[in-house]
């Protein structure tokens, strides 16, 4: 559990927020400006707010009306910065065992042989940083911050600056640590990142908590659609992948009832996430007849959120699922939408991309 | 090398002891000044940073006489020193060094301050998330990384203290087998009638030891470039 709260002028810009991290990644999400970084550097200690407190796991890190503040080589927080920042004139071995020689023994954390192994860098241990292609840098910068035996870790847009396959192929390592049950807070402003890795979102905007809560909440309330990427904006529900149906075809169980996806993400049994946008949920009041798309699930709008522009955001209740839906104002009149109303939600199956699962 | 009279040899081996000495004691204190005035936010710099330059704008005899009044045995810091320690600067082999190392200081601290201020401070904000205190992110980041600035400030005042004549002959005078260096040789070979010969021989010593002062840094400066290399 981490608890950060803080406020500092800038004279230009003011942040001020306040927010509690639980266990899992919490996404500091928001615009570029909107003060991720000043948070992210306040509770690494590189940068010192007005009045701040920062606990990290019961100890506390900051507090500016007590007068306490650790420094940066005292907290105990691994950090990945955005650029890899490796050490230019060390071998990749000896920046991954950087900070290892400085942390405490007992400290629980993964060990050398482990994170080599789970980051994919057995191969790369002799090279100089100057010698790796972005993606390797970005992976052995991770393994550096996780073998400094962190008690949290603090990841500010790692990926920003990788093509989307490098992406690609970090993201698996970050969802794996996210898993191990390590606290990671998140700094993107790429709501797709967010939304695979995040269990906990917190939305900046202007220096301020716009909103936080669990993932599926926040993404799914349609008043804050519009700061979650707007036509990008969709919801996470979280599946376990079922039997492959004769046709090839894989059903996915989630709360709000079964998808089908073309593509086997995985062996039965599998948890994943599925990310389902908004502008790709068709809403009808009547169960459809003769429709191709395969994938329709029972709801009840909960919430209607107009847009400007003469569209809204709608909230469907599926248990204890939320979809959002996204669809012009005249269709919510068309429809008669309104709360407590029942209908369905109509996925297209091909809206469902491998892109979109992510390991859960 | 037998083309060298025993005079001759004894003022080049002297020059090179004068040069060594003189840069392997004021490499720390150039890099601590470097370090002050590349990073240190402290008031009053600029004064510490006109001091330092000072040698390299007066005239080198002015430096000299300023070191003889306050390094001489009667003077504030050389009586001290002579008191506390016994060490004598004034027409010695040491103070011949102290002169050189005064007048190769600034050139020194030039080098590497600019190879700090090339330094990224992100790097070293890196090593201090992962635990290093200051000093081993200095001895592991910083130092490493400066090196090739340390080297060439190092071989630039080396060289200067190989050629250092104006401060040195007031300071210490231009006795041979004491403070007899290579240029007070050359000079005073060239004081003497038909001394020509030995002047010339000496200033071709000159050529080559500046000369392989030079390709040893390039050297050494080129094979850390390509270890830190595409950083």
């Amino acid at each position: 559990m981490l608890e950060v709260s803080l406020s500092h002028d800038f004279g230009s810009f003011a942040v001020d927020v306040a927010f509690a991290a639980p266990a899992g990644v919490t996404a500091l999400f928001g615009a570029s400006g909107a003060g991720k970084t000043t948070v992210i550097n306040a509770v690494a200690g590189l940068f010192r707010p007005t009045r701040g407190r920062v606990v990290a796991q019961g100890e506390v890190l900051l507090d500016t009306e007590r007068g306490v503040n650790l420094p940066a080589r005292r907290r105990r927080v691994g950090y990945v910065f955005q650029e890899p920042r490796l050490f230019p004139h060390l071998s990749v071995r000896s920046n991954l065992l950087y900070g290892a020689r400085f942390a405490l023994k007992a400290a629980p954390g993964p060990g050398f042989d482990q994170v080599i192994e789970m980051l994919g860098i057995g191969a790369l241990l002799e090279r100089l940083p100057g010698a790796l292609s972005g993606g390797e840098k970005a992976r052995v910068s991770i393994g550096r911050a996780l073998l400094s035996k962190p008690r949290l870790l603090l990841m500010d847009e790692p990926l920003a600056a990788l093509d989307a396959a490098r992406r690609e192929e970090i993201l698996p390592f970050i969802e794996r640590l996210r898993d191990a049950g390590l606290p990671v807070l998140y700094v993107s402003h790429a709501i797709g990142e967010v939304a695979r890795l995040a269990s906990t979102v917190v939305l900046l905007d202007a220096g301020r908590v716009l909103a936080a809560g669990p993932a599926a909440e926040v993404f799914s309330d349609p008043a804050l659609a519009p700061h979650l990427g707007g036509a990008e904006a969709g919801t996470v529900l979280v599946a376990t992948v079922g039997e492959t149906a004769p046709d090839g075809l894989v059903r996915l169980d989630t709360d709000a009832g079964p998808v089908w996806v073309a593509e086997s993400p995985g062996a039965p049994g599998t948890r994943l996430r599925l990310r389902l946008h908004a502008s790709d949920v068709i809403l009808s009041r009547a169960r459809p007849e003769g429709l191709s798309a395969l994938n329709i699930l029972p709801g009840i709008v909960e919430r209607i959120e107009p847009e400007p522009g003469g569209r809204a955001f709608v909230r469907l209740r599926m248990g204890r699922e939320a979809v959002l839906a996204r669809l012009t104002q005249r269709s919510v009149t068309a429809l008669g939408l309104a709360p407590g109303v029942a209908c369905h939600a109509i996925l297209k199956t091909v809206a469902v991309s491998r892109d979109d699962l992510g390991a859960g | 090398m037998s083309f060298l009279s025993p005079e001759e040899w004894t003022a080049v081996l002297l020059s090179l002891k004068v040069a060594t000495v003189a840069v392997a004691a004021s490499l720390p204190f150039g890099i601590g000044v470097a370090l002050l005035l590349a990073r240190s936010r402290l008031p009053g710099l600029w004064l510490l940073n006109a001091l330092v330059h000072l040698p390299l704008i007066l005239p080198p005899v002015v430096t000299g006489y300023a070191l003889l009044l306050s390094f001489g045995r009667k003077g504030p810091i050389g009586g001290f020193l002579y008191d506390v320690f016994g060490l004598v600067f004034a027409f010695r082999w040491t103070g011949a060094a102290l002169a050189a190392a005064v007048m190769g200081f600034p050139l020194m601290v030039r080098a590497i301050r600019l190879a700090i201020e090339a330094v990224d401070p992100k790097l070293e904000q890196a090593a201090a998330t992962l635990g290093a205190p200051r000093i081993a992110v200095f001895a592991t980041v910083t130092l490493p990384l400066i090196l090739p600035g340390v080297l060439a400030g190092a071989i630039l005042a080396f060289a200067k203290a190989m050629g250092e004549f104006g401060a040195t002959i007031t300071f210490v005078s231009n006795i041979p087998g004491q403070t007899q260096t290579l240029p007070s040789a050359i000079y005073a070979f060239l004081q003497i009638p038909g001394g020509e010969l030995q002047a010339a021989r000496l200033a071709g010593v000159s050529v080559v030891v500046a000369l392989g002062a030079v390709l040893i840094s390039e050297g050494v400066a080129r094979r850390v470039a390509k270890r830190i290399g595409g950083a």
